[in-house]
């Protein structure tokens, strides 16, 4: 079964939710005669990874990762300019006698390379960002993708973690998704069996919400809410879920012993054990919600 | 003409808020500079929540393209299938797809199966990605975007609403552009940074918001854009705050000031104005005047 | 021998934009004959390609050389293989004082890009 963890609004807790999410269902605390799940968690915000800080996994492999850009062969080059004519994103172009590559333009998609009539034009990997693997000492498994500065382009890596080394059968994948609603939640969330909202009860939170939801809508894959930091902000969130019939799975109350152990770097459920059964009954409640086939 | 970027690295940091209020100040006081706002985070776009502004004009915006099949044309060959490389084709047999299709969001638009089909049986369609709006708040001119949910956001729409404030202000006569930026470090922030004087980091003292504003302010040095720091929520984790502080004196970067937690900050936005407005006595309010006196003069010292 | 200015408007009183590719008009223009045309910018609203698109309009108007206000590192790449000539603005604040520049030979080369761009190295 895979989990994603979106949001839309920025801070809003996804991390936070998803690293004790993970914690729960894969840690050592479980009730006596419960086996605990096989986790994978994917941190697929490239731009901004934070989760590593929470699981502090022990990294044992790293790999670079890039787009396969054009490599013209000036030689054969008849500077026809076919290659910039196909070019969606302006990123080949003939000028006076030369064929210029644009790089971080470049979407990697092999047009160019194809229709070059002269077969001038191989294909190379421009890196751009690093995956990484690794596991904590709580057993879970920990993969994340980090974008290089400077680079604009996130989907390619997150495309690339999310086929990185498969899941092992029956293991519960999670994915921590960028904010936002476009194509790098997109990415991330696409072939998700269940997408898991997490919210705040203010205006900033249920606009955002409201986008998070028609983006699950496009994907049709089913949701469910979470609302953080519940009580610093108003009921409209509520009000929202109950009219569109989306089950709020898991309140967390405004504590400012949670914004502390956050703010260290300390996963809500190492801080506040408390928090383990509900964690616990939320992956419970995702589990029933989500179609046989995805199930684990 | 001016252009302060308002990031941050990682989300949630207060950003928006923070630009509400500058928006607020700037308009009012002893010494008010006529100002335009734009919106550049433009998949999830709060600031009119807290600038309620009259929306004046409504504009369509057209992304990229996507592909689409003829099946009247469509010989059922898999070209199509071959070369795509975004998992964009949907193949008969796959889940219930009955003939070769386009997936209409995972397709970037590259056109690679437009040029491999050997029955020129695929068309590239431009898309409605989102609207572009040119609205007037208390504050002055806001340009706002909404992109559709599930759309790619390369920047194009960010480009443009800051292009509209841009050219707004330079016919206005405005000394100031304003943008509130996008979170993260990808293409619709490099986008918000294009053409910008300055940037004000908002800053969080929480290990995943330091970690953050080491990739933004990196960032901003890789586009050689001078950059300062503000703390919010500072006292949440002194410590945090504290390593802040060091970090950005041996990076160089100067720290323009440190708001307090402040729940009426989030009261505020609750009632839809800057918490500036809201609540002048305020401690958060105090100390954004504070800081915006501080940018005031970075701004006006030639500097930047 | 034709010169391409950007401007932020159409006409010969256009003022001067800085921003090559991001310019709202480009004037392209005579400066013996001061015969001119000018063209809106195609790439106005691009997300990323708009120097190269920029420069790639200079080489097929066959332009000689291109004043602006600052080049980004795609268009100036894309300009200097296209062996076109680029000059800056300067203090200068007309289309009329540029060519009277361009003319006596006073207006600054440049020699690489402004700054670091924003879809390119």
């Amino acid at each position: 079964m895979i989990i994603a963890v979106a949001s839309g609004k920025g801070g809003t807790g996804k991390t936070t939710v998803a690293t004790s999410l993970a914690l729960a269902a894969g840690g050592s605390r479980h009730a006596p005669g419960s086996d605990p799940v096989d986790v994978l968690y994917l941190d697929c915000d490239v731009e901004a990874p934070n989760a590593h800080l929470f699981l502090k996994p022990t990294f044992q492999q790293h790999r670079e990762v890039g787009i396969l850009i054009p490599d013209v062969e000036e030689t054969l080059c008849t500077h026809c300019g076919r290659c910039a004519e196909v070019c969606q994103y302006h990123a080949i172009a003939v000028l006076g006698k030369k064929t210029l590559v644009f790089p971080q333009l470049c979407h990697g998609c092999g047009s160019c390379t194809r229709e070059c009539p002269e077969g001038a034009i191989r294909e190379k990997l421009n890196v751009i960002g690093a995956l990484e693997h690794g596991s904590t000492a709580e057993g879970v498994e920990f993969r994340r993708g980090v974008l290089e500065i400077g680079e604009p382009m996130a989907v390619p890596i997150i495309r690339q973690l999310k086929t990185w080394l498969p899941a092992r059968p029956g293991q519960l994948v999670i994915r921590d998704s960028p904010p936002g609603t476009s194509c790098p939640v997109v990415e991330t969330v696409r072939g998700a069996d269940f997408l898991l909202l997490v919210t705040e009860p203010t205006p900033f939170g249920l606009h955002d919400l409201k986008l998070a939801v028609a983006v699950a809508a496009e994907l049709a894959i089913p949701v469910g809410v979470v609302i953080n930091r519940d009580g610093l902000g108003d009921q409209r969130v509520d009000d929202f879920c109950t009219e569109v019939g989306i089950p709020i799975l898991l309140r967390i109350p405004f504590d400012r012993r949670i914004a502390e152990a956050v703010s260290r770097g300390q996963a809500l459920v190492t801080a506040l054990p408390e928090y383990y059964p509900q964690f616990e009954a939320l992956l419970e409640q995702i589990t029933r919600a989500v179609p046989e086939r995805g199930r684990l | 003409m001016k252009q302060l970027v308002v990031l941050s690295g990682k989300g949630g940091t207060g950003k928006t808020c923070v630009t509400a209020s500058f928006a607020h100040l700037a308009s009012s006081g002893p010494d008010p500079i006529p100002v335009v706002l734009a919106d550049a985070d433009v998949d999830a776009a709060n600031l009119e929540l807290v600038l309620q502004p009259r929306l004046l004009e409504t504009h369509p915006f057209r992304g990229g393209s996507v592909a689409v099949i003829d099946l009247g044309l469509c010989e059922g060959c898999g070209t199509c299938a071959s070369v795509c490389r975004f998992d964009a084709i949907l193949e008969p047999g796959m889940d219930g797809t009955l003939a070769y299709a386009v997936d209409p969001i995972a397709c970037e638009g590259c056109a690679a199966c437009m040029y491999a089909c050997p029955s020129a049986a695929i068309q590239m369609q431009p898309q409605l990605a989102g609207e572009w709006f040119h609205s007037e708040s208390r504050y002055g001119l806001l340009f706002h975007a909404a992109l559709k949910p599930a759309q790619e956001n390369s920047g194009k729409l960010v480009t443009l609403v800051k292009q509209q404030a841009r050219l707004s202000a330079l016919d206005s006569g405005a000394e100031l552009v304003i943008v509130d930026g996008p979170p993260g470090i990808g293409c619709p922030v490099i986008s918000a940074i294009s053409g910008a004087s300055l940037a004000l980091m908002v800053a969080e003292p929480s290990a995943a918001g330091m970690h953050d504003l080491k990739r933004v302010l990196d960032l901003a040095a890789h586009f050689r854009l001078p950059a300062l720091v503000c703390i919010n929520k500072a006292d949440l984790y002194p410590q945090g705050a504290a390593e802040i502080v060091a970090g950005c004196l041996e990076r160089g970067v100067e720290v323009v000031g440190e708001i307090p937690f402040d729940p009426l900050m989030t009261e505020a936005m609750v009632q839809g104005e800057p918490v500036t407005a809201y609540r002048p006595e305020a401690s958060a309010s105090l100390a954004l005047v504070e800081i915006w006196k501080r940018l005031r003069v970075q701004l006006q010292d030639g500097k930047v | 021998m034709k010169l391409i200015l950007s401007t932020t408007s159409a006409g010969l009183d256009a003022s001067l934009d800085p921003r090559f590719g991001r310019c709202a008009y480009f004037l392209l223009i005579d400066p013996q004959t001061m015969e001119w045309q000018s063209l809106p910018n195609p790439a106005l609203h691009s997300g990323g390609g708009a120097g190269v698109q920029a420069a790639q309009l200079a080489a097929n108007h066959q332009c000689q050389a291109v004043v602006s206000g600052e080049f980004g590192p795609n268009a100036f790449d894309a300009l200097a293989a296209a062996g076109i000539d680029m000059y800056k603005y300067g203090a200068l604040g007309s289309v009329q004082e540029v060519i009277e520049g361009y003319l006596a030979g006073t207006l600054e080369r440049v020699q690489g890009p402004g700054n670091a761009g924003h879809h390119g190295r």
